[in-house]
């Protein structure tokens, strides 16, 4: 087995091995830093020395091990406290590991409302995804110690919210399913607007997201808001090479190369948001996934079915009131009755103070006031939008339309 | 998102504190860099020395040319920064009034987001 596959193995059994040393064990906490020691082990040993015949056993088993030297290195209270836990486990057969599939409760657990978005982003790619805390901090672009923090005191919390592990049930589930979603969700956006630094490895947290996302589609099929995120996913990360030139300039929707889309990926997405249209009620990701199979469908720019856009971003206004949903409805609203009426949509904005000063709303205005001829107007917008924006490849893409209209 | 907690110091209003006053700002920083620390939300913090000490650097004629600091003419001077790693604006500035400086009247204390980073992370 190649370095890179045993890379994917060793991610997809992280959270499988992590529930079963957690359902014999408890403590998330001490569980999820033996797995971690266990699989940085197998990294390190597997390429050299081959895998194993049962490597989710050996997993175990190895982790099972530095859990309980860890716990034995503790002080005395703690060593009888896991005297009978030592006992148990295995000293070198593989036990028995339960075929239930642990990775939702422990997505739960890592998206545990008491954290912040940060930390349960954080917990959740190193604790479900297997990412190790170093390809985390470069991924953020900060140190190692201080993911390291943010990790460990993410778990401390989860312990202090005596959180169990078991999958929540009913409105609770529902819930927190949601909390789930928008993590993944935030993950992927990390990933996808990369647009600075490590660019390479940000771009693998968008890989990341959608990895993490199939998975909860495989455990939970029929929830028409998991698919609709994981068609979002997909049909936007077929766009990305289109998305920026080989200069790192961001390139619009309307003026991207479309033949660069990923075919592959946009039937795929295509499929399950038709799936998940006929099926459930709709959701927020369901709509956006269905506004991105709209774009998705459109040959070129200007075959775009802008009223079903519109009609989209409509409900969506109506189910999740947001001033960006209003936002970009403005911009459907342009293409079907003209710049006028979109800027006319955007003034409803500016008493919004979420929105005061926001480089969306400068942006979209700017567009607006391009195409109503007003070319002044569009380059102060232009240029207020471009120092607004904490993006450098937004910024460029700004400045250079604002020296456009200038000229 | 990353920000820079820039601290605009006054050598004059730092003078005229008492000992009792400058050991709280002190201690006030170590508590502040504790926490965070421990919140994982710290990349780092530098102070830096007196403006009397800045040399400032320019090219004429494609010579160095090196003259006595500080470059700007103002009574207040950046002292050091907090680099740190947080939620959003809001917890930014959440944080930003926990230095003590904050405080102080003269002294400044300036969030501004991180635009671009490079380089070794860890110091």
């Amino acid at each position: 087995m190649t370095a890179p596959a045993i890379e994917d193995l060793l991610r997809e059994l992280t959270p499988q091995v992590l529930g079963a040393l957690i359902r014999r064990y408890g403590r998330f906490e001490e569980c999820e830093d033996a797995v971690q020691e266990a699989v940085l082990a197998a990294a390190v040993q597997w390429p050299a020395e081959g895998v194993p015949d049962n490597p989710r056993g050996w997993l175990v088993a190895v982790a099972s091990r530095r859990l309980i030297d860890q716990m034995r290195s503790d002080h005395a209270r703690r060593e009888r406290e896991w005297a009978t836990a030592a006992e148990a486990a295995p000293a070198e057969a593989a036990p028995e590991v339960p075929d239930i599939d642990d990775t939702l409760v422990l997505l739960f657990l890592c998206c545990h409302p008491t954290l912040t978005p940060a930390s349960q982003t954080a917990l959740t790619l190193r604790a479900v995804g297997g990412l190790t805390t170093a390809e985390i901090a470069r991924a953020f672009l900060v140190p190692d110690a201080t993911m390291a923090a943010r990790i460990s005191r993410a778990k401390q919390r989860i312990r202090a919210a005596g959180s169990s592990f078991r999958l929540p049930d009913g409105a609770e589930r529902e819930e927190r399913l949601r909390v789930v979603l928008h993590v993944l969700y935030l993950i992927f956006n990390e990933g996808y607007t990369a647009s600075s630094g490590s660019e390479l490895h940000r771009a693998d947290l968008a890989h990341e997201a959608i990895r993490l996302t199939r998975m909860v589609h495989t455990q939970l099929p029929e929830d028409g808001e998991v698919t609709g995120l994981l068609a979002l996913m997909l049909l936007t990360h077929a766009r990305r090479t289109a998305r920026t030139t080989a200069a790192g300039d961001l390139v619009p929707l309307d003026e991207q190369d479309r033949t660069k889309w990923d075919r592959g990926l946009i039937g795929e997405g295509l499929e399950l948001i038709k799936a998940s249209l006929a099926g459930s009620t709709l959701g927020p990701y369901q709509l956006q996934a269905a506004i991105a199979a709209t774009h998705a469908d459109a040959a070129t720019a200007t075959e775009t079915n802008w009223p079903q856009v519109h009609a989209l971003y409509l409900i969506l206004e109506r189910i999740a009131p947001n001033p960006m949903v209003t936002l970009n409805r403005a911009i459907a609203l342009a293409e079907i009755e003209g710049p006028p009426a979109g800027l006319a949509l955007l003034s409803t904005l500016d008493s919004d103070e979420r929105m005061a000063g926001h480089h969306r709303l400068l942006s979209v205005r700017a567009h607006l006031l391009e195409r109503t001829g007003d070319a002044a107007g569009a380059y102060e917008h232009y240029r207020r939008a471009a120092k607004s924006t904490a993006s450098i490849a937004e910024q460029r893409y700004l400045e250079s339309r604002a020296s456009r209209v200038r000229t | 998102m990353q920000f820079l907690i820039g601290m605009h110091i006054n050598p004059a209003v730092l003078d005229a504190l008492t000992d009792e006053e400058k050991a709280a700002i002190g201690e006030g920083h170590g508590t502040f860099i504790e926490a965070l620390k421990e919140s994982g939300e710290l990349i780092t913090t530098q102070a830096l020395v007196d403006p009397s000490q800045a040399a400032v650097v320019s090219v004429r004629n494609g010579q160095p040319v090196v003259t006595d600091g500080p470059f700007l003419e103002s009574k207040e001077y950046l002292g050091g920064f907090y680099l740190i790693d947080c939620e959003n604006k809001e917890r930014a500035i959440e944080l930003a009034a926990q230095i003590p400086d904050a405080a102080i009247e003269g002294l400044g204390i300036e969030v501004r987001q991180v635009m671009f980073a490079d380089g070794q992370l860890e110091a």
